[in-house]
């Protein structure tokens, strides 16, 4: 393969990989400030929680239960927060939630600090899950192929959930017109901690699969909440169209800028975003307000 | 018609002087910073990193606490200011400080007007993403121009020539404290006046209710765009006595940190009431000094705590806890 097809055909595969990624943790984001507004920035705390649950289960456990069991616990324990924190806030004004998530942000980094330490951590791989996959025409890192994967499964079975299902109308329904949804007897409420508990425990699944790719210390909480927020704004709220298509191009440009212009850094996805949300304040499918 | 026209007219500016008007309690904080002088002579460089924290605060409160703009990237325009003296002294040779203070004003002011021009349309998510990437992208054009930014090892050793040519800078940072004091002074004074004005008002009525504000003919944009540059040129003033007095710039100004710091202040002392700046800094940076020496983790986890309790309880900052309680405290007085 000539030498430019070659780079290209790795900026694609690797800027999938971290489209997934970015995908998984962002979609709950997406979904529930669709639903109430609210401005979340402990998202990312969530899925630090996550990884390092991971971190902690895979010393007894093989990693793909340690993923499903640390998605499992952090979703109920988001559940916690959400009735007795989030609650009280949702009709506050942005810059109250704002403090409030940053307020929880922090303390989460700081209890993982004390809990784990400063420096980076990772996790041992399965035997299938090390070294290059042959692909017929060249081979990939196994492990990206994997979240590759996973992220399009997630995706087929988030797609008939909100698609095809009853709650998936109902939240759909919500996010479109809550006082509508609401007048016509769903329960609102109830949608929203369902969601919430999803997406924090996507997001923590998505903390436990970046380990590999960035390594975990505490400062992840922050560290790509930005990103996070921008799939979410540049997608545009509530929408899974959106969040997929945000993903994928903020993944692939990140990527492309990196390979191409290693100096410019992460310049390339703000300049992207920015030209986006000038165009479409609301994003890809947001509604205009 | 006319005389009832008249008579309002009188009332609002009746009630506009009687807001200038200077209340003998306003000469508290410049009395206890005086007093530091005396009292802590060897803490002075501290001294001076609280008062520039102070009136970077400052600036944020006339956007956010009196225009009701959300913003993530504040840090943006501290740095624009502390580079702006930094890249002078270092590849230009620009060694004068008080027209360094003018220079970094202008060109933070100028990028919070460009910038403002283009993203005060938008409101809430929307906004506080374009605000914060518009910091990210500063600091990464930085980082790409390490070579004249100096990246993130920064600009070590610049040097300054003597305020007037006649002060020159101590060891111990008393002239620099002064000069610092002196200068919050003088922006002080600058944005007292302009929210006490008629389009300080007009701010407060932006931030209370947009829409009243357009249908009332309001310029609202305009009237955004106008703060959001003289805040803009305030923290890059702050920015630029931040290189001077540190004689070191790094791009860490531009930071997410930087920029969420600035905001907990905020919050802490009180937004929308001028006197919340002092205190909210005053008191976040004392506490730093004190508890990130004993743990940077308990620190850390202090300012989460403090941030969700001030949310949930103390909705209007220290200074509303100490108004309410002085009010308590009035009224159980009288029988």
């Amino acid at each position: 393969m000539p030498h430019y097809a070659n780079i290209a055909v790795s900026i694609l595969f690797d800027g999938l990989a971290y489209a997934m990624f970015l995908f998984i943790v962002s979609v709950g984001l997406s979904v529930t400030m669709g639903l109430m507004g609210f401005v979340n920035l402990a998202h990312g705390a969530f899925a630090m929680a996550g990884g390092y649950l991971v971190v902690s289960f895979t010393r007894h456990l093989g990693l793909i239960p340690s993923l499903i069991l640390a998605a499992l616990v952090v979703g109920a324990v988001s559940v916690v927060f959400e009735r007795g924190l989030y609650r009280r806030l949702y009709k506050a004004t942005d810059l109250d939630q704002v403090m409030l998530t940053i307020g929880l942000a922090f303390m989460a980094i700081a209890t993982a600090t004390y809990f784990y330490g400063p420096i980076p951590k990772s996790v041992p791989l399965p035997d299938w899950l090390q070294g290059d996959v042959n692909l017929g025409f060249r081979s990939f890192p196994s492990y990206r192929a994997f979240l590759i994967v996973v992220g399009a499964v997630l995706i087929a079975v988030l797609w008939y959930a909100f698609e095809r299902t009853n709650i998936g109308a109902k939240i759909r329904a919500a996010v479109d017109n809550r006082r509508m949804a609401e007048s016509v007897g769903i329960n609102v409420d109830l949608l929203f901690t369902l969601t919430f508990a999803v997406g924090s425990a996507l997001a923590a699944l998505g903390g436990g699969l970046a380990i590999q790719l960035f390594g975990l210390s505490p400062s992840f909480a922050v560290l790509y909440l930005v990103l996070f927020l921008i799939v979410v704004s540049v997608g545009g709220l509530g929408s899974l169209k959106g969040t997929l298509l945000a993903a994928l191009v903020l993944g692939i440009f990140d990527t492309a800028g990196k390979y191409l212009f290693a100096d410019a850094g992460g310049f390339f996805v703000y300049a992207v975003t920015v030209a986006v949300l000038l165009v479409k304040p609301a994003g890809f499918y947001g509604r205009e307000q | 018609m006319q005389p009832e026209r008249a008579a309002a007219r009188e009332r609002a500016a009746q009630y506009l002087i009687r807001r200038h008007s200077y209340h003998w309690g306003e000469a508290l904080p410049w009395l206890i910073a005086i007093a530091c002088f005396f009292i802590f002579p060897d803490r002075m460089t501290f001294g001076s990193q609280v008062l520039i924290a102070v009136m970077f605060a400052l600036s944020l409160d006339l956007i956010l606490g009196y225009a009701g703009i959300v913003t993530l990237g504040h840090a943006a325009f501290f740095g624009i200011g502390a580079y702006t003296v930094g890249l002078g002294a270092a590849k230009f040779g620009w060694h004068e400080p008080i027209s360094g203070l003018f220079a970094a004003a202008m060109a933070s002011a100028f990028i919070g007007f460009v910038s403002g021009w283009f993203l005060l349309r938008y409101r809430g998510l929307t906004l506080l993403m374009l605000t914060l990437a518009t910091a990210i992208m500063l600091q990464e054009t930085g980082n790409l121009r390490s070579d004249l930014s100096g990246g993130y090892d920064g600009l070590p050793g610049l040097e300054f020539k003597p305020l007037f040519g006649v002060f020159d800078y101590d060891l111990y940072g008393h002239t620099n404290f002064l000069y610092v004091l002196v200068t919050l002074a003088v922006v002080f004074y600058v944005a007292r006046r302009i929210v006490y004005s008629p389009f300080g008002q007009a701010l407060t009525g932006i931030r209370e209710n947009v829409r009243r504000m357009h249908a009332i003919g309001s310029p609202v944009h305009r009237r955004l765009v106008t703060v959001y540059t003289i805040a803009a040129g305030i923290a890059g003033i702050a920015g630029a006595l931040f290189t001077q007095t540190n004689a070191y710039v790094t791009l860490t100004v531009f930071d997410f940190d930087n920029s969420a710091k600035v905001m907990i202040m905020l919050i802490l002392g009180g937004t929308g009431r001028l006197y919340g700046a002092f205190i909210g800094a005053a008191v976040y940076m004392i506490m730093e000094d004190y508890f990130s020496k004993m743990s940077p983790t308990f620190w850390q986890f202090g300012i989460g705590l403090m941030l969700v309790l001030a949310v949930l309880f103390a909705h209007r900052g220290l200074l509303g806890v100490i108004t309410d309680a002085a009010r308590r405290l009035q009224r159980s007085r009288k029988p």
